[in-house]
């Protein structure tokens, strides 16, 4: 197990360069200069001393590869660069937002859990039923709507209507504002859980064991609980870490929309500014986190499921 | 009879939408983009404007039939560019293996590993806005599962007898990817395809809410939203006709793909039932 968690872990480094490398080629392809277009408000043209003095003081006008060599070797001593913008360290500024972002997307992942699993759990034992059917048409639309619209809809009925909540806002970082966008956050892992436990169950109900459990007179309880549930775990588990890391990534729209300070509105905000180094971050630490959760599920479905560890 | 409802109801959603941005120039009452008149600004839904107003007094409904056309191309383009991408690398992949089989295959773990809207958006960012970006940005996030069921398809496909045969034939490979193998691998391949769809136009979608995408004054589904937030209290169609539109799309698109699947696929329904 300590090998298989080792090597897991070791894995992450090289696709973290790899990634890393990636976003560089990605930005250091722009046409122009980053200074020019900074400093540009389409208008006047801004001073070329000003802007070469810039460029010379993040670096901008030295070679590709060396500038490539600075930023991995400045990688590797957690520094991500200084923004164009607020000239404060890249890794203050994602630190400070981070925070946010892991509640937001917490509180979502729980909402999903446990109304997902549950439901998608439900259909399965009774499939073709009436909660079956909802079930797999809420699953798909879920799976169809824009979360951002659907957090306007619920902004609009909870807090403009009812006023029941805050419509957005980190406020003093109270439940009450962390309701709405997790809600809507968290509606497509939902749909995707609802939809894979259902799944997953429904394929451990019709093995061999299953049939041989109730053969031997086992009760409908006692088969759910000790075979069917710990057996389709695995895929839920494995679905939830994906999710979950992904929701990273969808959180972008969601923190936009109401106004909630985290990582993924930051990256928005710097891209609309152009401040190269923050976007670079940002991006780096989602892909970072994505990874590590990923390596974290396959360690717990390892621990859940021997089987996995010897392929 | 539910696996028919999915391919019916998808296609009839999807054809809706088709029909929708095709004969927008005739459907629509009024010009999407120069319709804007300020005194019938924030109008609520009425005979004249079936979807109101929104706050620069432009037709809803004639925006979202011309929105209909972003969306459709943005979805359909995209996704062939994901397409031509996933099935070159996968089946060269596949079927050559070697050092190009672990190269390929590290990229798909590289591009697995960042979140298709970050990755998008990163391209948007250097790109800048646009749909021109915004096809790029998109059909070159997206690959990566396709390329993945291509590489499988190929490996299981390569030992069959018909490619054996193709291949003491003297057939060069090419030949043999583009006629024996890549013609058996198509149901998997649009599966993916369709379903990708439906998540090309949620991403332009977003995109174009974050402003980054369509700009105003072109009428995409995701840039009517944009200003919805502002306004919803006093004008709350100007959220509602154009997220539905999207709903409705993308549900098209999703149980189209679904539907397809479970027809391509036979075990899949024998496994449902």
């Amino acid at each position: 197990m300590l090998r298989f968690a080792l090597r897991r872990i070791l894995q992450i480094i090289p696709t973290v360069i790899v990634v890393a490398l990636l976003i560089f080629v990605i930005f250091s392809v722009v046409p122009g200069s980053f200074a020019a277009s900074l400093f540009s408000d389409g208008r006047t043209n801004a001073d070329p001393q000003l802007i070469a003095r810039i460029t010379a003081q993040f670096g901008l006008d030295k070679p590709l590869h060396e500038r490539f060599f600075t930023y991995i070797w400045d990688l590797a001593r957690f520094d991500l660069g200084t923004s164009f913008r607020t000239r404060l360290p890249v890794i203050q500024m994602i630190n400070e937002r981070m925070w946010a972002s892991l509640e937001l997307a917490t509180a979502a992942m729980v909402f999903a859990i446990v109304i997902g699993v549950p439901l998608g759990f439900l259909a399965a034992l009774r499939p073709g039923s009436v909660l079956d059917t909802v079930t797999m048409i809420g699953a798909v639309s879920g799976l169809s709507l824009p979360q951002f619209w659907l957090g306007l809809l619920m902004m609009l009925l909870f807090a403009l209507h009812l006023n029941w909540l805050p419509s957005f806002g980190y406020g003093d970082g109270s439940f009450r504002n962390l309701i709405l966008p997790a809600m809507a956050l968290g509606v497509t892992p939902l749909a995707l859980l609802a939809r894979t436990t259902r799944a997953g169950v429904l394929d451990v109900m019709n093995s061999d064991f299953i049939r041989t459990a109730h053969a031997k007179g086992m009760s409908e309880t006692a088969v759910v609980r000790r075979h069917v549930a710990r057996n389709a775990l695995v895929l839920i588990i494995t679905t939830v870490g994906l999710q979950f890391g992904s929701l990273i990534g969808q959180a972008v729209v969601i923190e936009k929309l109401f106004a909630w300070p985290g990582i993924g509105s930051l990256l928005v905000d710097s891209v609309a500014i152009r401040d190269i180094p923050v976007v670079q971050g940002t991006i780096l630490v989602i892909v970072l986190w994505f990874l590590v959760i990923n390596t974290l599920v396959d360690l717990l479905y390892a621990a859940i499921d021997p089987r996995i560890k010897q392929e | 009879m539910r696996l028919g409802f999915n391919l019916l109801f998808g296609g009839f959603l999807t054809a809706v939408v088709i029909l929708a941005g095709a004969l927008a120039p005739w459907l629509a009452p009024f010009d999407p983009v120069l319709g804007a008149n300020l005194m019938n600004a924030e109008l609520p839904p009425d005979s004249e404007f079936w979807f109101g107003t929104d706050s620069q007094g432009r037709d809803v409904y004639s925006r979202i039939l011309y929105g209909a056309q972003i969306s459709l191309t943005v979805g359909i383009v995209s996704q062939v560019i994901n397409s031509v991408i996933g099935v070159t690398l996968g089946m060269t992949a596949g079927y050559w293996g070697g050092w190009w089989d672990d190269l390929v295959n590290g990229l798909t773990n590289v591009m697995l590993a960042i979140p298709s809207l970050i990755f998008a958006l990163a391209v948007m960012a250097v790109l800048g806005p646009g749909l021109v970006s915004l096809l790029i940005a998109l059909g070159l996030t997206n690959w990566s599962w396709t390329c993945r069921i291509a590489r499988s398809s190929t490996l299981s496909l390569k030992s069959q007898g018909y490619v054996l045969a193709a291949q003491s034939l003297g057939y060069s490979d090419l030949r043999i990817m583009f006629t024996q193998i890549l013609p058996n691998m198509m149901g998997p391949i649009l599966v993916m395809a369709t379903l990708g769809m439906g998540s090309a136009v949620l991403s332009e979608a977003a995109l174009s809410f974050l402003g980054l995408g369509i700009q105003p004054p072109f009428p995409s589904w995701g840039s009517m939203l944009t200003d919805a937030r502002e306004m919803i209290q006093l004008a709350p169609w100007v959220a509602i006709f154009p997220g539905l539109a999207i709903f409705l799309s993308v549900l098209g698109f999703n149980l189209l793909g679904d539907g397809l699947r479970d027809s391509l696929d036979p075990h899949m329904r024998t496994r449902k039932a």
